[in-house]
């Protein structure tokens, strides 16, 4: 096949791939641009497979790969999502470093690289080197087997600067003259870097992390794109690079962080955060049961519903789905309120609602739905803490002043499902539990979701 | 006029692949964002061309087998990103479907 023919099969592709990623501005078209996807990679795999010599080993690796794909595929669990997503960030990372390291060999038994392809192999396998092992520390906070405390030393930061510094230094190095010692010193260097930059990130900032791997892959991808003078890596990879950047910053601003703060560490892993003791006064709460939760729903003619993360972790979505459903028969207009930051990583929630059959049109975004608590009968908050707490907007003292909340307090009443009185994720009392028209109901989640539905039934 | 470089051409799609990723990914309604990083990984697995290149020479070598173990992993990505993109897809329904 011709290289002309090769270049403009890669176009149709490209376009391909640009529309799964529109297909994603709503749920009807999603699956068709998701098939978009596949075709254009199909299209991409196929006609490279007419290019090179070794297609039977080729397909060999294809299968393999994709069958231990399929099977992860299949298997995962949603609330395990962000792990999966990690865990694939870092196979592209690796696989950059590889085809760096492969260019390079062959290029040292053949034609000679030019200088701007030596940069460019340098900025790919850095980039890759750093989304590589990046994305296996995220991999192992996320999943819990690293532990969510941040690590942290005196002079962090000053030593990965000198890092990142030796490591530019051997890349230029290697640019000018090209031999596999600076090459080796640089790809350790961006491996030790991947490191070092994420170990002292908390866990409540993993979402950000996340997406900022998601872009690092992209990026890596589009770098090795320059290397090789190939355009379907370049567009491809830049697609996946802006859609990581920008789900980074909408991470960001739900939690009103400034990037470069996430990016340096603090706040995720409670450090410099005390608990707010509040002015000393014992302040006084109301508790009641599910049977006074499930009555008060039940004469409502209004309720939202504001999962966090919590309801997952006690695996209530389908509990809370079921009683969803007994209030909507009873006529009462039923809605999630859905934060940002809701989940592990962007949408997290959403997904994990929709596994448990909630209907997509009752699940609503925050800046839809924050105009309608106050007409609100009954908000029922269960498994979320600081993305309901008014202290965001009042307080300028208090840490989270200035995220953007789902405004629970302006409803009518107010429901709150929580194990104790304990502090959320961010260390902070919330005043809407305070309120006169606000009600405890302690307990396990899926517990009290349950006992709802059993008093619905009476 | 001289011929252009490679670098430049390569350049120019990168910079218009950017603006073109912006504007699409901005439409992306919040709720399929982790649907967006799923079907974003199978993307990335187009890196696969990358390595299936590295892998093409036909006599075997450390750069032959690199290229190999990278279409591989990156053939993870492809299969595993579309397939849970597809999964999670399939999860959002209408009321009374």
């Amino acid at each position: 096949m011709s290289a002309n023919s090769v270049s403009l099969a890669y176009l149709v592709a490209a376009l391909l791939f640009i529309l799964a990623l529109k297909g994603l501005s709503s749920p009807v078209s999603a699956r068709r641009g998701n098939m978009f996807g596949m075709v254009g990679m199909a299209i991409a795999v196929i006609i490279t497979m007419t290019i090179t010599r070794n297609w039977a080993y080729i397909s060999l690796a294809i299968v393999v790969g994709g069958s231990a794909g399929a099977l992860i595929a299949r298997r995962i669990q949603m609330t395990a999502m962000p792990e999966l997503v990690a865990a694939m960030h870092s196979l592209v990372g690796l696989a950059a470093v590889l085809i760096a390291m492969s260019s390079f060999y062959i290029a040292q038994h053949g034609e000679a690289l030019h200088l701007s392809n030596r940069i460019e192999l340098f900025i790919g396998t850095f980039i890759g080197a750093i989304t590589f092992t990046g994305s296996i520390v995220a991999f192992g906070k996320l999943s819990g087997k690293l532990g969510n405390k941040p690590l942290r030393f005196g002079g962090q930061h000053w030593v990965n600067l000198a890092l990142g510094l030796v490591m530019i230094a051997f890349g230029i190095a290697f640019s000018m003259s090209p031999s596999w010692t600076p090459f080796l010193i640089m790809t350790a260097i961006a491996l030790a870097l991947g490191f070092l930059l994420i170990m002292p990130i908390g866990g409540a900032d993993m979402p950000v992390v996340v997406s900022m791997l998601n872009s690092y892959s992209g990026w890596a991808a589009a770098g090795i794109g320059f290397t090789l003078n190939n355009n379907m890596l370049i567009i491809a990879g830049s697609l996946v690079g802006s859609s990581g950047a920008i789900l980074s910053y909408i991470m960001c601003k739900a939690m009103n962080r400034a990037f470069l703060n996430v990016i340096l560490g603090g706040f995720g892993g409670g450090e410099g955060v005390v608990a707010d003791a509040g002015d000393g006064v014992q302040k006084t709460y109301r508790s009641g049961s599910a049977e006074d939760a499930a009555f008060m729903m039940g004469n409502a003619d209004s309720v939202i519903i504001v999962p966090g993360y919590g309801l997952a972790v006690a695996r209530a979505q389908h509990a809370i789905n079921e009683m969803s459903n007994m209030l909507t028969e009873k006529g009462i207009k039923v809605r999630y309120a859905i934060h940002p930051v809701a989940g592990r990583m962007p949408g997290h929630m959403n997904v994990l609602l929709a596994e448990a059959e909630v209907p997509y049109d009752q699940v609503v975004e925050m800046d839809e739905i924050n105009n309608e608590f106050a007409d609100t009968d009954v908000v029922l908050v269960i498994g979320a803490n600081d993305v309901v707490n008014p202290a965001a907007k009042t307080d300028p003292h208090s840490p989270i002043y200035g995220m953007p909340i789902l405004e629970a307090h302006k409803a009518r009443t107010i429901l709150i499902v929580k194990r104790s009185m304990a502090a959320g994720y961010a260390g902070l009392d919330n005043d809407l539990f305070y309120l006169d028209k606000s009600m405890m109901v302690f307990g396990d989640a899926k517990k009290v979701v349950e006992d709802v539905i059993k008093a619905l039934q009476h | 006029m001289s011929v252009v470089d490679p670098l430049v051409t390569n350049l120019t799609v990168f910079v218009l692949s950017i603006v073109v990723g912006y504007h699409v990914v901005w439409n992306v309604t919040p709720a399929l964002h982790t649907p967006l990083m799923a079907v974003t990984n199978a993307i990335s697995g187009i890196i696969i061309v990358g390595a299936m290149l590295a892998a093409g020479p036909v006599q075997l070598d450390v750069g032959t087998v690199l290229g190999f173990v990278a279409v591989t992993l990156a053939a993870v990505n492809v299969f595993g990103g579309f397939l849970v993109t597809q999964r999670m897809l399939d999860m959002f329904k209408k009321k009374g479907k």
